[in-house]
Parts: structure tokens; sequence; C-alpha cells
């Protein structure tokens, strides 16, 4: 890769460490990708908060580097571990730790947003700004949906991003590279967000290129599936955007039928019911909340329910009456945090849980070892309220 | 010579290493499949399930899923849980990149080509606890022995 003078400057540490360790992530990932220079970002968004999946090293790495770093440019940040303004029942030495993240990010001049849906907090820029979006659903829904432009970064590639607003010019920052020669051809009945998770999680798994076409989505697909869509690629591989369009002669296909459907949802849904119902992973943004309130019309939920959300959304809601209505259905609300990977949910106190989001259900079976009863909104609502 | 082998690759992180050959045709997700303190893979779906990364050199596609995944890196090098070196197959991912980035472990990619050569080389050798690799990032060759005195 070519680097300018002050860019080897800044390896060699004449910027300070920081900015030196951020260049050397950054020329790697350039290596990795094939660039040949950087270019200016606008915005970052950071990942690597949740004291729960960067722990003590990374708790060191933060240190360090917000030692003399700051960030250059607008930058967001992920959920953190719990919500900071009802702390839950975790061990002190959890909750010391969490906010020192947390404090290392704001020293460095990161926006604490706490969320996984920055593009429901913050302004979008215009089609064709590059951004830097670690959290893999963001990243997926930021190429996708709203028109800007990002690879599928990491947690570091991103906060090295923010140090120096700049990153390697590749892959999908490559206009070529956005236009796809190979497409997944849906001959499923999508029927809800559910589905569109589990054709998600079928096309990460499948497609190995970093962008791919998505033929023979039904026209009416609202935000949530969207979201649910994105995040199920971002879980299960590394393509990093789709298109959705029609079928073109010239491209390689791959079909996505009931068969591929059914053994999805075999895959991800290991239980056939749960303890607990919980909403958010991504977080839920007002369009969702807005639904499930009309879903319940009142009614309350037979089992416990929490709904994670970014803490503006959750006020915007209560400024509207919403969030008390829900919260008269039993519904508890998380701000700060996300289902995927949070403490709150733990082998210790839940066997199984029941989720509409297929990245919920990757990480809880995966990650912390709990089973998934997998089911879309309208019949959780249907199965679990009276 | 069937024992030793010798094929180029692309540095991404300078570095050399040597290990045991841990070879796998799927890609990873580190944070939801990797025990940060043993290096342990956990997860029943994986091929190398229950094997674990530690002081190995790690073959395989790219990483996928979590943007996380970076600091999972980070995390098992200061838990000696590490892989010493990595080679990616497929590409390399950010992912994989930045965490080998500050965790100095080093990183290279073989062409598919290679990967043929290293794939039959294992296929023979799969079962032989002696199979050693270096991995030898700063003049871009991997070179492999199956014999115990290196």
């Amino acid at each position: 890769m070519d680097l300018t003078r002050e860019e080897e400057k800044a390896i060699a540490g004449e910027y300070g460490e920081a900015n030196s360790i951020a260049y050397r992530i950054l020329v790697a990932i350039g290596e990795a990708t094939n660039a040949q220079y950087l270019i200016p970002i606008e915005w970052a968004h950071v990942s690597g908060v949740n004291y729960n999946t960067i722990g003590d090293s990374g708790l060191d790495f933060l240190k360090k580097i917000s030692k003399d770093g700051k960030v250059k440019i607008k930058t967001s940040l992920n959920p953190m571990g719990f919500d900071r303004k009802n702390i839950p029942d975790l061990s002190d030495d959890f909750i010391d730790k969490q906010f020192e993240i947390t404090k290392m990010y704001e020293k460095m001049g990161i926006t604490p947003t706490f969320s996984c849906i920055p593009y429901e907090i913050l302004p979008i820029p215009s089609t064709g700004t590059h951004v830097s979006f670690a959290e893999s659903s963001a990243a997926v829904l930021a190429n996708s949906y709203l028109k800007i432009i990002t690879n599928k970064e990491s947690a570091l590639s991103a906060l090295a991003s923010a140090i120096v607003g700049k990153t390697p010019f590749s892959d999908l920052r490559i206009e070529e590279n956005r236009n796809p020669n190979i497409e997944i051809v849906n001959e499923s009945k999508i029927k809800s967000e559910l589905d569109f998770g589990l054709l998600g999680y079928f096309i990460g798994k499948t497609m190995k290129k970093s962008c791919t076409g998505l033929c023979n989505i039904p026209k009416n697909t609202d935000f949530w599936g969207i979201k649910s869509l994105s995040a199920g690629i971002g879980t299960s591989g590394s393509c990093g955007m789709f298109q959705i369009k029609d079928s073109s002669k010239n491209n390689d296909k791959i079909c996505y039928g009931d068969k591929e459907m059914e053994n999805t949802k075999d895959e991800l849904n290991t239980s056939e019911d749960g303890q607990i119902i919980t909403f958010g992973s991504p977080q839920l943004g007002m369009e969702e909340i807005c639904k499930i309130a009309t879903l319940m019309q009142g009614r309350k939920f037979t089992k416990p329910c929490k709904i994670f959300c970014p803490r503006p959304i959750f006020n915007k809601s209560e400024e509207l009456g919403i969030s008390s209505v829900l919260q008269k259905s039993g519904v508890e609300f998380v701000c700060d945090a996300c289902t995927c990977l949070t403490p709150l949910i733990k082998k210790e106190n839940y066997d199984s849980i029941i989720t509409n989001s297929v990245k919920a259900a990757y990480y809880m079976k995966t990650s912390n070892k709990i089973s998934v009863a997998l089911k879309d909104v309208k019949t959780i609502v249907k199965d679990y309220s009276n | 010579m069937k024992n030793r082998i010798k094929i180029e690759c692309k540095r991404i992180v300078g570095g050399i290493a040597k290990g045991k050959l841990l070879f796998s045709d799927q890609p990873l997700n580190f944070l939801a499949m990797v025990n940060v303190k043993t290096g342990q893979i956990n997860d029943i779906h994986h091929k190398l399930n229950n094997q674990t990364l530690k002081n190995n050199i790690l073959v395989f596609p790219n990483a996928i899923g979590s943007s996380v995944g970076a600091y999972t890196i980070f995390s098992l090098k200061n838990n000696n849980a590490s892989p010493n070196g990595i080679i990616c197959t497929n590409s390399v991912d950010i992912t994989t990149a930045s965490g080998c980035a500050i965790s100095n472990i080093p990183l290279v990619h073989i062409n598919k080509s290679n990967f043929e050569k290293l794939n039959n080389y294992s296929i023979e050798e799969g079962n032989n606890n002696n199979t050693k690799i270096i991995v030898d990032a700063e003049n871009e060759f991997i070179f492999f022995n199956n014999d115990k005195s290196i």
C-alpha cells in the first residue's frame, strides 16, 4: 500500500502511540484487502464495548490506546453489557470494568450511543459517503439500504479509522465490487421478519462474495424485515452487502426455497418453548416498538418480556406514551444493551428464550449455551399474551 | 521430497511462527466459537469442535460474523491460548487482519494453487502429530516438515 510521508511518520510514532497503533491496523487491513491507499471517511461506528465480549484484554488495550488517542471524526458506539440507569444484579467487578471501558471510549471523544442501530439515532450522510461500520448488521444495512459505503469492519479497524479519519480503499469501497455477479433467488414464502432473518443467515453462510444480488423478494418489505435480513447476513458470513433486484441472465444463481429455509430454522431453533421473551438484536427502533404495541392491543404478556433499544428511542417512546402502554403489558425496557451476548441472560438463570431474532438465536445458542425458540413477532404475541 | 515442502504466501502481518497444522475448510466466528481462556473451539456444527487453536498454525478460509472477533484474537494472545500463526486460504478478512496486527501473530494469505498443495499435504499428513509448519511471513513462504528435529 502506498503511504504518504505523513502516514509513514504516524506509523513510526511521531504523532503518538495511538496513531501508530491505528495506522499499523489499517496497513495490515490494506495488505489483506489489496488496497493501494487510504481514503477519508466521515463516520465511524465502533464495536467492542460489552465487557462480556472484550474482557480484561480488551480493557487493557483500550487503556493503552486512549492514553493519547482521540477520534478525528463523528464516532458512535455499540451497546455495552447493561442499562446504565437501571443497573442489574451483576458482580461489582463486571460493573466496574464495564464503566472503565465506557470511560476509555468517552475519553477518546466517542459519542456514547450504546447502540447497534446508530442509523436510527444519528443523521444519515448523503448517498455514496464513506463510513466505517463495525457491528456486522449495521455494515450490511448501511451498504444495502442506506446507500452509504463501508466494508464489513472489525471493532479494531473501525476504531483505527475513527482515530485517523481514514480507511483502506478496497473491496466494497470500489464501485465495481458493489455490482454482484452472483445472486440468491428466493423461492420461499417470506411472511415475517423472522423469515427474513433466516434468509439472511442462509445468505451469510452460503455467499463467499462481498456483495450478492437478491431476487424475488416481497415488494412490501418493512424495515424490521430489512434489519433482520442484514443481521442474519452479518452473523453467519463475510458478505457485506445485498442488492435487491431483478434476476440477471448473466449472474450465477443460488436457490433459496422452502427446504433451505427449513434447514436454516432447524439449525437455529433449538427449543419449542422458552422462559423469557426477548426482542432486539439488533436493538428495536420506533417502528418495531410501535408494531409490538399495536399487536398487543393492551393485552398482557404471559412470560417476562425484555425489549432492548437505544436510550434515545426509549425516551421518544416514553414521550409519546408508547413505552408506558407496553410496560403495562409486562414489558421491561433495557437501554444501552442488546440481547446478543448480554450478561443479563445467563445459563444459571435461563435454559431457554423465545425471540424473533436469528442473530440473538445464534449467539445465545453458541456463546451463552441457551436454547432458543424462534418465532416471529405475531406468533409470539399470539402465543404469549392474553 | 515428500517431507519437506515450501510454498509461497503473501505477508499480511510479519513474523515467523512454528506449530502443528490445524486445518479447517470451514470459516470461524472467533467471538462465538472460541473459548478465549483455553483456545478451544466450541461449536457442535464446526468440524474443529473441541480442538484447540493454542500453539498451532491455524489454516482456515477466513473469519465470519462478529466484528468483535478481533478482540477475541487479542485476548487469546494475552491468555497464551492463541495460534502461533494464521494462514487464510480464501480472503483475509478485516477481523483476522486487525486482530493479528495488534497481537503480533504472523498472518499470511495463500493463493488457490498453493492452497491445493497445502490441502493435499494436510490430507496425507492429517493424523501425523509430528507435522510442523513454519510460517515465515517476513520472507513470504511456508515451509513444512514432518521431521521431529525442527
